[in-house]
């Protein structure tokens, strides 16, 4: 099962909240420049999946693994520093601080100035909206505004891998299509992303591989163009009857 | 006129020392939303480590030669580097493993912690149940005299350093990197945590520096009041800390810029209540504008409304 592209690799991944199973032995993997998408509904367990990654949370079995190393027992701050940035569930924009001071937060654990120069640069050619409010404190952003400048200061990393929780949430339909553009050039530059979504219809059709998450367990995988065919997906997940 | 001035420039005198201490507590809360109450105790110890310091170096004896004053400032350092470093370590031995406990444990743990620094600094080995005598690193004698009030070298010292430090504050926590992950850090730990920020180190960080600037209140306590014994465990020392929290509640607990203006407001109410009122109800004063504050804004004059989170 393990490819030899594998960037990330998550193998039987149980995670608990006290006595509550969230996640019962989880597989997946991300190849190097995919996009893959985790879908599935309230309580799947996907914000808990990318938690565990960014190790935000243990788990209690299974094993992680980025680029071949393990990473299962790092510290959050040292899994930024190996290349994986994440776009937190509900944003988590530094709401006391301005929209710059957040994207100069994304860049902190690198040093390498001239580079988040032109970095933020082009995260402000994605994001226009975010160059014209960068002295504005980022909790008077409207939600759509959120969303890019959580993207934008996860790009500031210079990540690797992209972890987005779901991107789209709350998000009025022109702005999740602006959202789903960006990624797909984010992706075209070279970082690859693990999207959480349950906007199932854009996640599919912008992702190259997805896995289905009902309640801890992955009930289907495979190729996204295929699993927006399959007649459980539509069902569940599209809303065709 | 005299008076009025004369008191003006001893409240604020006094409430630089409360400003400093506050700012502690409010750096620690704004982190670990807990109040430390253990933080009185490092300031005293702050005033001891002075006393020992200047006694181990033969400085301010009775009969020594005036102290220079760059041995004053290596005192100075010496006093705020020994309480960075127990800052250090109580929160590394005391509150790092209650990081996820309940906020109450936390606040008990602080109690306790507070008790272990008095009783330990009274053991004969340690600095002993007797009073001591403050040392005198500064001249005492008055510097000047200007519309009546009376300055004092030692004055100049405790607003002088005071204000400096409170700047370098200013400039840590707003010009700074590290300043700023200090304050993604008392947003959202876990957001904090996904910028690469190393949380465990900015915790750390935050109890040394809000250690030494309580080291540092000490020191110019001692300055201030040099010459006069003081004992271990005082309940002066409580009363101090007790008012400086008060300072920093006033200003709006977790707002750097609330605790500066809080120990200046606390010092002025104190030294016009003692000198137009009347001098029986010093603690009062203080102790009545935290009951006016929590009535009329509890957030404090700097805080922001907040709902409390869950
Ligand atoms: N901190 C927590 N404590 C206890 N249980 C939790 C905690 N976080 C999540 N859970 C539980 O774990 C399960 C998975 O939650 P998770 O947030 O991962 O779901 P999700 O797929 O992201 O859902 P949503 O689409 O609503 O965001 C849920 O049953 C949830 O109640
Ligand atoms: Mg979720």
């Amino acid at each position: 099962m393990v490819g030899v592209d594998d960037m990330l690799s998550v193998e039987n991944l149980s995670v608990s909240y006290g006595a509550i199973k969230a996640l019962h032995g989880i597989s997946l993997r991300v190849e190097r420049g995919e996009i893959v998408t985790l879908i599935g509904s309230n309580g799947a367990g996907k914000t808990t999946t990318l938690r565990t990654i960014s190790g935000l949370v243990r788990a209690a079995a299974g094993s992680i693994s980025f680029e071949g190393v393990p990473i299962g027992k790092l510290p959050p701050h040292q899994i930024v520093r190996m290349g994986i940035a994440q776009a937190p569930e509900g944003r988590g924009v530094f709401a006391n601080m301005s929209v710059d001071e957040n994207l100069s937060l994304g860049a902190y654990a690198r040093h390498d100035k001239e580079q988040i120069d032109k970095d933020r640069q082009r995260a402000l050619e994605l994001f226009p909206r975010l160059r014209e409010r960068l002295a504005q404190s980022a909790g008077t952003l409207s939600g759509g505004e959120q969303q890019m400048l959580a993207i934008a200061r996860a790009l500031l990393a210079r990540p690797k891998l992209m972890l987005l929780d779901e991107p789209s949430l709350g998000l009025a339909p022109q702005v999740v299509a602006t959202i789903f553009k960006i990624i797909r050039e984010i992706n075209a530059g070279g970082t690859t992303i693990l999207l959480v979504e349950q906007n199932a219809h854009m996640a599919l059709n912008v992702a190259h591989r997805a896995y289905v998450l009902e309640v801890g367990k992955i009930a289907m995988e495979g190729p996204a163009a295929e699993l927006a065919k399959s007649d459980e997906v539509r069902r569940a997940y599209l809303g065709h009857g | 006129m005299t008076q009025f001035l004369q008191t003006l420039f001893d409240g604020l005198t006094v409430g630089s020392l409360y400003a400093l201490i506050a700012l502690g507590y409010t750096m620690v809360y704004g982190i670990l939303k807990f109040i430390n109450f253990a933080h009185s105790d490092v300031f005293a110890l702050g005033v001891w480590m002075t006393i020992v310091w200047s006694k181990w170096l033969g400085l301010g004896q009775p009969g020594a030669a005036p102290t220079p004053w760059y041995m004053g400032a290596l005192v100075l350092v010496l006093a705020m580097a020994s309480c960075g470093l127990v800052g250090f370590v109580i929160e590394r031995v005391a509150y790092k493993p209650l990081r996820s406990a309940p906020r109450l444990n936390v606040l008990i743990t602080a109690i306790g912690v507070s008790l272990l620094l008095q009783n330990t600094g009274q053991l004969k080995f340690v600095f002993g149940p007797y009073p001591k005598p403050i040392p005198s690193l500064i001249d005492s004698t008055e510097l000047f005299s200007m519309m009546g009030v009376s300055v004092r070298m030692a004055d100049v010292a405790v607003i002088g350093t005071a204000a400096a430090l409170m700047i370098a504050m200013q400039w840590l926590i707003f010009g700074t990197k590290l300043g700023a992950a200090m304050r993604a850090v008392s947003f959202n730990t876990r957001n904090a945590s996904l910028m690469g920020i190393n949380v465990d180190l900015v915790i750390s960080f935050t109890f040394v520096v809000g250690s030494m600037l309580a080291a540092a209140a000490g020191f110019l306590y001692a300055m201030k009041y040099e010459g006069q014994a003081k004992q271990t465990a005082d309940s002066m020392w409580v009363m101090l800390g007790l008012k400086a929290f008060v300072a920093a509640v006033v200003g709006g607990i977790g707002n750097v810029r609330g605790a500066v203006i809080g120990g200046l407001l606390i010092g002025l109410i104190e030294f016009f209540g003692v000198s137009y009122l009347s001098s029986h109800y010093r603690d009062a004063y203080v102790f009545a504008i935290l009951i006016l504050v929590l009535l009329l804004r509890p957030e404090g004059v700097l805080g922001k409304a907040t709902v409390e989170k869950v």
